[in-house]
């Protein structure tokens, strides 16, 4: 999946000259908490996040003399030469530069313009989607052997019980180094002949289990 | 006379049947109006019979183009997959003949309970045949082809410009009717549930409170698995006196799923037959002091058919009519009479046995959880009633 598909094309900007006071009321009206800085080129110079705002301005709990403060323009705290994404980038990739980089949010810049932006909240929404939890399902966890053709060992039984599956997850087992854990949402209220038809398989169903059994 | 409440019911909910081995059976409800006849708790002048809902009552929440082909698929074979967009045809809910007429029949008879109630015919009425919270605007899911209550709170707007509270107590999330109208602030509704980690459908999070005029009147109180009946009851009380405090609705209509049972065989919750001598109650006691006593409670999830709905679903209706709860044994000739058939020992008392099975070892820290859940999710309005008590 490519950045282009999930970023935000509409994107409340400010000027270096804008004043820390505009750059207040636009996170506050936008509900947003980065604001990219650019030029009348649309390029991007820089990014001011609601914590660079905080760490100038005085403490709510402090009666100010410093008025002025909120009239400095966003050139003196803005973080110059930010990193920034491509439109064809990966999400899978741009997900590890937010980690990698601590950073919260992503201007995507194409021939030197600003064309969108991603935020960890952008990001976050797609692992929601990917786990498949905004469609109704259910949801069940196996321990398989991490051995060749063990996924299409599973996906048969869900085709013999014509069950849609939703998503698959796959993460390392943490108990077993030699197993995996497949998480697979599933389109059925009833899982129950699912679990059994698995479980004749010979593959250990880790949740959900029957009421009543060791838990 | 005003009646104090009435039944609805007849033979023809029993249509409402997607084969021989599928979980969601109406036998259920034969079981349970057989179990009241038998301690005359139930009377043939307290049953009235379910109307069917017209194409233009199911439009009021259905797409027409899914009603048609509701109406298509029920003339089709049970293995057709043309309609698997529609979530019809699928494992959940496959085709069975007369499945719009059936489908729509569940959906008149609450709509009959309305009326009844609205009219002021009678105080409060009962359709164990309606709950089908998870059918969707234009798509069955979790065994639901119609929306019934969906439907009927649509109906009561428009109708009788009420101002309705769904309650909804089933072990699932009540996801179809909280969606249809997630953004409407005269409708409220509060689903208590088994978290949707891993159970249908998986929603119905805390988070989710409504959208745009509508945020704040949905409420979610999902619970954790192997929860209990005195965190259940406990959230429930809270919760439901709370919301109706604050809402002020003219009716209250509750979804009175029975699938939170320890024995049900879907779900992961350990509730007992104490649960749901218990969430009746509450319902009955605040339609009376908030809405006049207007209160329509309707089926919804059960699928250990044998040993909880009969009963679960009985001591709903003895709550409704102010029969005292029973005690003891149930009738010797019911459990004369079903034991031959039920696949599986039949309870033979109203109250499950104590212990019902083996204490669940993180029981405090599940009560807990739930405990900060509640606070979590009621947050808000306690925020809002703080607020407007300053004022």
């Amino acid at each position: 999946m490519l950045v282009e598909e999930i970023m935000n094309t509409s994107v409340p900007t400010l000027s270096p000259s804008h004043t820390i006071n505009d750059a207040l009321k636009l996170l506050k009206e936008k509900r947003i908490r980065h604001i990219p800085i650019v030029n009348s080129e649309n390029a991007v110079l820089g990014v001011v996040t609601d914590r660079d705002l905080k760490e100038a301005t005085p403490s709510s709990l402090i009666s100010s003399q410093n008025a002025e403060i909120y009239d400095l323009p966003l050139e003196k705290i803005m973080t110059k030469n930010p990193i920034t994404g491509h439109p064809l980038d990966f999400v899978e990739e741009t997900a590890s530069i937010f980690y990698d980089n601590r950073i919260g949010c992503l201007p995507i810049v194409s021939q030197g313009k600003l064309i969108g932006m991603i935020t960890e909240s952008d990001l976050l929404y797609k692992f929601i989607e990917l786990t498949g939890v905004h469609q109704p399902g259910s949801q069940i966890e196996v321990r398989v052997p991490n051995r060749t053709g063990v996924l299409f060992e599973v996906s048969r039984v869900f085709y013999e019980q014509r069950i849609n599956v939703l998503s698959v997850l796959v993460y390392p087992d943490k108990d077993k180094s030699d197993y995996k854990i497949l998480v697979l949402r599933v389109k059925t209220m009833n899982p129950l002949k699912l679990i059994e038809a698995i479980r004749a398989e010979g593959f250990e169903v880790l949740w959900p289990n029957h009421p009543g059994m060791n838990i | 006379m005003k009646k104090n409440a009435v039944f609805v019911f007849s033979e023809d909910q029993l249509g409402y049947k997607f084969s021989e081995t599928h979980p969601f059976n109406q036998k259920r409800l034969t079981l349970t109006v057989d179990l009241l006849r038998e301690m005359n708790a139930l009377s043939l002048s307290d049953i009235v019979a379910p109307r069917i809902a017209t194409d233009e009552e199911l439009s009021l929440i259905h797409d027409p183009h899914y009603i048609e082909i509701v109406k298509k698929a029920s003339l089709e074979t049970s293995t057709t997959t043309k309609y698997e967009n529609y979530g019809i045809g699928t494992e959940d809910t496959p085709i069975f003949s007369h499945m719009h007429e059936a489908s729509a029949g569940l959906v008149g008879g609450t709509l009959t309970a309305v009326d009844y109630v609205m009219e002021g015919k009678s105080s409060h009425a009962l359709n164990l045949g309606g709950g089908l919270h998870h059918g969707f605007r234009g798509r069955a899911s979790g065994f639901c082809v119609y929306n019934d209550s969906s439907v009927a709170i649509k109906y009561m707007q428009q109708k009788y410009n009420a101002r309705v509270l769904y309650i909804d107590t089933d072990a699932h999330h009540g996801d179809g009717v909280q969606w249809s109208f997630y953004d409407d602030p005269n409708v409220c509704t509060i689903s208590i549930h088994e978290t949707g980690r891993y159970l249908f459908p998986g929603t119905g999070n805390i988070t989710e409170r409504g959208t745009g005029e509508g945020y704040g009147t949905s409420f979610n109180f999902p619970m954790d698995a192997f929860t209990e009946d005195e965190s259940f009851l406990d959230i429930y009380r809270t919760s439901f006196r709370e919301i109706v405090e604050s809402f002020k609705p003219d009716i209250i209509l509750s979804q009175n799923g029975a699938d939170a049972h320890y024995f049900d065989p879907l779900t992961h919750l350990y509730g007992t037959m104490n649960l749901y001598q218990e969430i009746p109650k509450l319902a009955h006691e605040l339609a009376h002091e908030f809405c006049d006593g207007k209160w329509i409670a309707v089926g919804g999830g059960g699928y250990d058919i044998w040993r909880v709905v009969p009963r679960a679903w009985s001591l709903l209706w003895m709550e409704m009519n102010d029969v005292k709860s029973p005690i003891g044994n149930l009738p010797k000739s019911w459990l004369d009479r079903w034991a031959k058939e039920s696949p599986i020992p039949l309870i033979s008392t109203w109250m499950d046995p104590h212990p019902l099975y083996e204490p669940i070892p993180r029981k405090l820290e599940i009560m807990e959880k739930n405990k900060q859940m509640l606070d979590k999710a009621l947050y808000l309005l306690r925020n809002q009633q703080s607020f407007k008590n300053h004022q």
